[in-house]
């Protein structure tokens, strides 16, 4: 075993300001018929001493875009160009067709202290909507942004916005031999961070409830075993390295468990290991593949794929045991479920033909759902307001992400300029400070 | 010819009965009997596909009956080093969502497990892939069980379990890029790698 480990090379570089070079940039790729019409005007950046690295206006128009339920008055076309509410002349916004109209201005306060002040405006009714001061540091202006976008599209939609979130995902690198790179970044993909760097595989990152963590699969051994990482520390640890396969780790809603894949006993099978005690529980036990659980209703229960019907297929089982039912008929190979987090939808990888997109599932009428249109798609994951689906698809050589809303009528790529993306998995919520 | 036709017959049963647990209940019941499984379908047609293959189908001329043995001149780490023999073939293949090992590779296999069965000094990692399509994790899997068929050829031909290592590394080290059979046929595969200790 001795000679395997010669190669291996893993840094840990999180929060580390040189990995920021491989960006993700957005790029629509086809947007919403219905979308209601807003307009975002750059925010008046005059009574700053220098110039703002970050461009606010661009980051919310970017964002609202993306949700696919509101279109953004592209800036070419913008009447005039008002900072605050009083400046606003309603019947040119109304003339140009807009329903909504942000303004906003940005103050310095003192050195690289901020303070954004934003204003949502009704076009048809001629009044404020929301109005917010935001103070912000210069490193948070990005999600400071993204914070704005989340309280208009709040506002206008009457579900919470979850654009201030993040996304992890594995980056497969040609760079002197083959790398991999589990990155952080925010949901629009800039402001990338690398959580770690390994010569070998890294696979299924899956996010703690809290979002301080991650669990992943790493192959820095030779073989696939599941660690534990603290984001702000780095601090990791290694949670499965039994016999055989150690993979899909999907954490419980309270934090305390993970439900995992192992083969130690024989085929893949699903357990589930309190992360404190390492204790570990057997949920299924069948010669056939089980794999990919995900908890579902508060941790009650796990949906899993097993392909003991002969192709793979997605079942739901009790944590406390019993027989798993199956769920999805439709299709030969269905596959890596994730859960709404209402818990009223599975979004799936449906395979049909040899074509593999992303659908979705309704629990209670069991309506399947396509999303997607490509031929390679795989590892669906919510948004935590349950809006949006964040999928991998293939482009040419190379893995890239995609956002699509959960009517199928908005899709956008995170496009990529450096390698291969793969194993999207969205993050909860933050946590208010 | 015994020993062959026993060999596919015990994984026929072995493969039977992993079978058993992707089908019906009904494979099952047939499968998991042993009288019906060896007068069933192996008896005549394994010793009538026997005499048709064993001559014909190997490269060089090989006799897959013919057991690689070290002799006192040449080690095992010597005979690996030949590349003109079948022992230096060492992938076997498989098809799109399947760990059955198919006679070709029966063949390949018996070489290496009669090999590693008369040489305690060797040991053997199986590592298992698959090709890109369909979700990551179930491909881990996937390759795990393809590497798991594998060990249990050599177990049967005599290999001990401390000499066999299996590992998976389902879609993530593609042999060939590209997104056509072309490409997943050659990434559909369990690779040998030797080390004599």
């Amino acid at each position: 075993m001795k000679q395997f480990f010669q190669y291996l090379i893993i840094s840990l570089l999180w929060l580390s300001s040189a990995s920021v070079q491989a960006a993700l940039t957005i790029e629509i790729t086809s947007g919403a018929e219905a979308a209601l019409p807003i307009a975002v005007v750059p925010f008046d950046t005059s009574k700053l001493p220098g110039k703002l690295s970050v461009d606010i206006a661009s980051i919310v128009t970017s964002d609202l875009n993306r949700s696919g339920v509101l279109k953004v008055l592209e800036s070419k076309s913008l009447p005039s160009q008002p900072y605050y509410s009083n400046q606003v002349r309603y019947a040119q916004w109304k003339a140009a067709g807009q329903e909504y109209l942000v303004v906003g201005r940005i103050f310095e306060k003192s050195s690289g202290q901020y303070d954004i002040q934003f204003q949502l405006l009704d076009v048809l009714k001629q009044k404020q909507l929301i109005g917010y001061s935001l103070p912000a540091k210069k490193r948070n202006l990005r999600a400071s942004a993204h914070e704005i976008s989340d309280l208009i599209y709040e506002k206008i939609t009457g579900t919470r916005g979850a654009f201030n979130t993040r996304i992890a995902y594995i980056r497969a690198q040609q760079d002197k031999g083959r790398k991999y790179i589990l990155q952080v970044a925010d949901t629009d993909g800039f402001n990338a961070q690398t959580v770690l760097e390994s010569d070998q595989p890294l696979m299924s990152p899956s996010w703690s409830p809290d979002g301080q963590s991650l669990a992943y699969v790493s192959f820095e051994n030779n073989r696939p075993e599941i660690f534990i990482q603290h984001l702000a520390t780095a601090r990791r640890i290694k949670i499965s390295g039994f016999k055989g396969v150690n993979s899909a780790p999907d954490w419980s809603p309270d934090g305390k468990n993970l439900a995992l894949v192992l083969s130690k006993d024989g085929s893949s099978d699903v357990y589930i290991m309190n992360t404190a005690t390492k204790r570990l529980t057997r949920l299924t036990r069948h010669r056939g593949i089980d794999t990919e659980p995900v908890w579902i209703d508060k941790g009650k229960r796990i949906i899993f794929t097993s392909d003991r019907s002969g192709s793979p297929q997605l079942y739901e089982i009790d944590i406390k045991g019993g027989k798993p039912r199956r769920l999805t008929f439709e299709g030969r190979y269905n596959s890596a479920a994730s859960i709404s987090p209402d818990g009223r939808n599975i979004a799936m990888v449906h395979g049909e033909r040899g074509e593999y997109k992303i659908a979705q599932l309704e629990r209670e009428t069991g309506n399947l759902t396509v999303l997607t249109d490509s031929t390679l798609d795989e590892s669906p994951s919510f948004s935590p307001n349950g809006k949006m689906v964040l999928y991998a698809s293939t482009r040419g050589d190379n893995g890239v992400l995609y956002v699509v809303s959960v009517d199928g009528r908005s899709k956008h790529r995170l496009s990529d300029q450096t390698g291969d993306v793969r194993e999207p998995v969205w993050g909860p919520y933050k946590r208010k400070q | 010819m015994n020993h062959k036709i026993t060999l596919k017959i015990a994984l026929l049963v072995l493969t039977g009965i992993f079978a058993s647990a992707c089908q019906t209940t009904q494979t099952e019941d047939i499968l998991v009997d042993p009288a019906t499984d060896g007068q069933g379908q192996t008896d005549g047609s394994i010793a009538g596909q026997d005499g048709s293959t064993d001559s014909s189908t190997l490269d060089g001329g090989s006799d897959p009956n013919l057991i690689p043995i070290t002799d006192d001149a040449m080690s095992a780490q010597e005979m690996l080093d030949q590349m003109d023999t079948p022992l230096a073939n060492r992938i076997v293949y498989f098809d799109f969502d399947s760990a059955k090992i198919s006679d070709e590779s029966l063949d390949l296999l018996e070489l290496h497990g009669n090999f590693v069965a008369s040489n305690g000094d060797v040991s053997l990692r199986l590592e298992g892939h698959t090709d890109e399509r369909g979700s990551r994790e179930y491909n881990i899997s996937l390759g795990d069980r393809r590497a798991q068929s594998v060990r249990r050829v050599f177990l049967l031909l005599g290999a001990s379990t401390d000499q066999l290592d299996t590992v998976s590394y389902g879609e993530e080290q593609a042999a060939l890029p590209g997104h056509e059979e072309a490409a997943w046929s050659k990434n559909r595969r369990v690779e040998l790698i030797y080390n004599v200790n």
